[in-house]
């Protein structure tokens, strides 16, 4: 495991409304530096909104998110990725009328950062510079998928926000996707990945956050999944 | 219906599209990025020509010292109106596109009266700059209107560039297509939004001045602008540049050839129809695309 002490993203007691209906009850978690921390859930648990949460783009009405020392409820919305938060939004979301370099330039203006974040980002996903001038929404959904976290890199992050990242990709995607997720452990880049396959999440991750009703309900290592299956049937259900 | 005749017709109509095509960017450009439907639009269009009198009729010397001043600062004074009205009203609205219909109403019969009350409600010229003619072999042509569509063009193709070439240009397109997404990579929405509210208003001031040697600045001149606006806007597609552009283009010939021949009467009905059908059999407008 990796050392204690130092987290990342500390997620403590945090209310998250949409309008009226509250759907983070306290919801509260650590990302340790360097690790992939997986949140796991089922549909409308709260998964998509705690990352939103951590964004500023979804306000809590209490609570405490810290990047390191620095705290992420008192920035607005712009500030955030600007601390050094970078996030891959479900549906990647991509500016879908700007070209490929476009959506790079995007991420690369967040935190100003250059040239040589962009070649090392397109070392990554090399398949992107076969396309820098194609029109992003063209794209296949596995190259969307690359371009969404090629343009979150960017931002050189120190924690990475992922939701539900191979949703809809095909398999050889999907390990491609699992690889560099990997790779960036191995930079030091912290993970919180959102998913609701568990099978999706076994070989990456290394502890397990379960979500239900807007609340952390376990957090247990890797390994504890793996050797219990029971784990996954009581909060995800069927999977 | 003779060549002279409709050379010249088809010129006023030039002249008519090239400073439609400038207001009615304005227009489209605050309602793509903050989809806000500025119907205050007509009145920043008005403030620009009377400020244009105020700074001619202040400046004095050669009318083109005075008038090439207007052209600067009438626009920036209309900028920091809007810059103003954006932050005390529509920001405090949250862009809410029903809320903003109401307060820009508001705004325009503000505008309005306030340019009533100031300047009064008499219609004033302002001599243009140069009054060279043309000679064509069959009628002198005004040197002036001609530099209007000229100028237009340059800064029409100044602000392509600037939206499709310059960094500013992509933050504003990567807020026109997903708000959220911008903010999370550390695009400040907000401050974005202010701009462009006063970028729209400085086009449409812009687009006065040029106009007011040609027709006089009086206080009730921003309706048909803001009219023929919208319906440039709608027939080209909201948000869509191309559009707007092709969209003044037809309106603006329309409207000289049919006001020339006929009646500006029917350049109306004719340039109205034309919205209802747009709207009827394509809604998204000509260049415009379905919801996303």
């Amino acid at each position: 495991m990796v050392e204690a002490g130092t987290n990342a993203l500390t997620v403590e007691n945090v209310d998250g409304f949409y309008g009226q209906v509250q759907v983070l009850r306290g919801l509260s978690f650590e990302l340790r530096e360097g690790e992939v921390l997986c949140l796991l859930g089922r549909n409308g648990a709260g998964k998509t909104t705690a990352l939103k949460a951590i964004m500023g783009l979804v306000k809590p009405r209490a609570g405490s998110i810290r990047l390191g020392d620095v705290e992420l409820t008192a920035l607005n919305a712009h500030e955030v990725p600007r601390a050094g938060v970078a996030y891959v939004p479900q549906g990647r979301r991509l500016f879908a009328e700007l070209t490929v370099a476009e959506n790079l330039e995007i991420g690369l203006m967040t935190r100003a950062k250059g040239r040589q974040t962009r070649e090392d980002v397109l070392e990554l996903f090399p398949i992107l510079r076969e396309r820098l001038g194609q029109i992003s929404g063209t794209l296949s959904g596995g190259e969307q998928q690359m371009l969404a976290m090629a343009r979150a890199l960017c931002i050189e992050p120190k924690v990475l926000l992922l939701d539900e990242p191979t949703e809809g990709l095909m398999p050889s995607m999907i390990a491609r996707i699992r690889e560099v997720v990997a790779a960036l452990r191995g930079r030091g880049v912290s993970t919180v990945l959102v998913e609701q396959r568990v099978d999706a999440v076994l070989a990456v991750a290394d502890r397990v956050c379960f979500i239900e009703n807007g609340q952390n309900r376990e957090t247990v290592p890797v390994e504890t999944v793996r050797a219990d299956p029971d784990f996954v049937h009581r909060y995800v259900g069927v999977s | 219906m003779s060549f002279p005749f409709l050379l010249l017709a088809t010129l006023e109509g030039l002249v008519t599209a090239a400073t439609l095509a400038l207001m009615a960017i304005g227009l489209s450009l605050v309602f793509g990025v903050m989809r806000v439907v500025n119907v205050a639009h007509g009145e920043f269009f008005m403030l620009g020509a009377i400020l244009a009198w105020a700074v001619t009729t202040a400046v004095g010397g050669h009318p083109a010292i005075g008038f090439l001043a207007a052209l600067i600062v009438a626009p920036l004074l209309v900028g920091a109106a809007a810059l103003a009205s954006e932050r005390l009203v529509l920001r405090k609205l949250h862009y809410e596109p029903e809320a903003t219909i109401v307060a820009t109403i508001g705004l325009l019969y503000i505008i309005q009266q306030v340019a009533l009350t100031f300047y009064g409600p008499d219609a004033r010229p302002v001599v243009a700059p140069f009054t060279y003619r043309v000679a064509l072999p069959w009628f002198g042509y005004s040197g002036y209107k001609l530099a209007v569509i000229g100028f237009s063009i340059i800064l029409l193709i100044g602000t392509w560039l600037v939206l499709t070439r310059t960094r500013a240009g992509l933050i504003m397109r990567a807020t026109q297509y997903d708000r959220e997404t911008a903010q999370a990579f550390g695009i400040p929405v907000d401050r974005v939004y202010a701009w462009v509210f006063a970028l729209g208003a400085m086009l449409a001031a812009v687009a006065a001045v040029l106009i007011v040697p040609i027709q006089q600045a009086h206080y009730l001149m921003g309706h048909d602008p803001l009219l023929l606006s919208f319906i440039v806007v709608i027939i080209g597609g909201l948000g869509s540049l191309r559009g707007t552009l092709v969209a003044a283009l037809l309106i603006g010939l329309s409207d000289g050839i049919l006001s020339v021949f006929y009646s500006p009467t029917l350049a109306k009905i004719v340039a109205t129809s034309l919205v209802a059908l747009v709207l009827v059999f394509r809604p998204q407008g000509l260049f415009g695309k379905t919801a996303r």
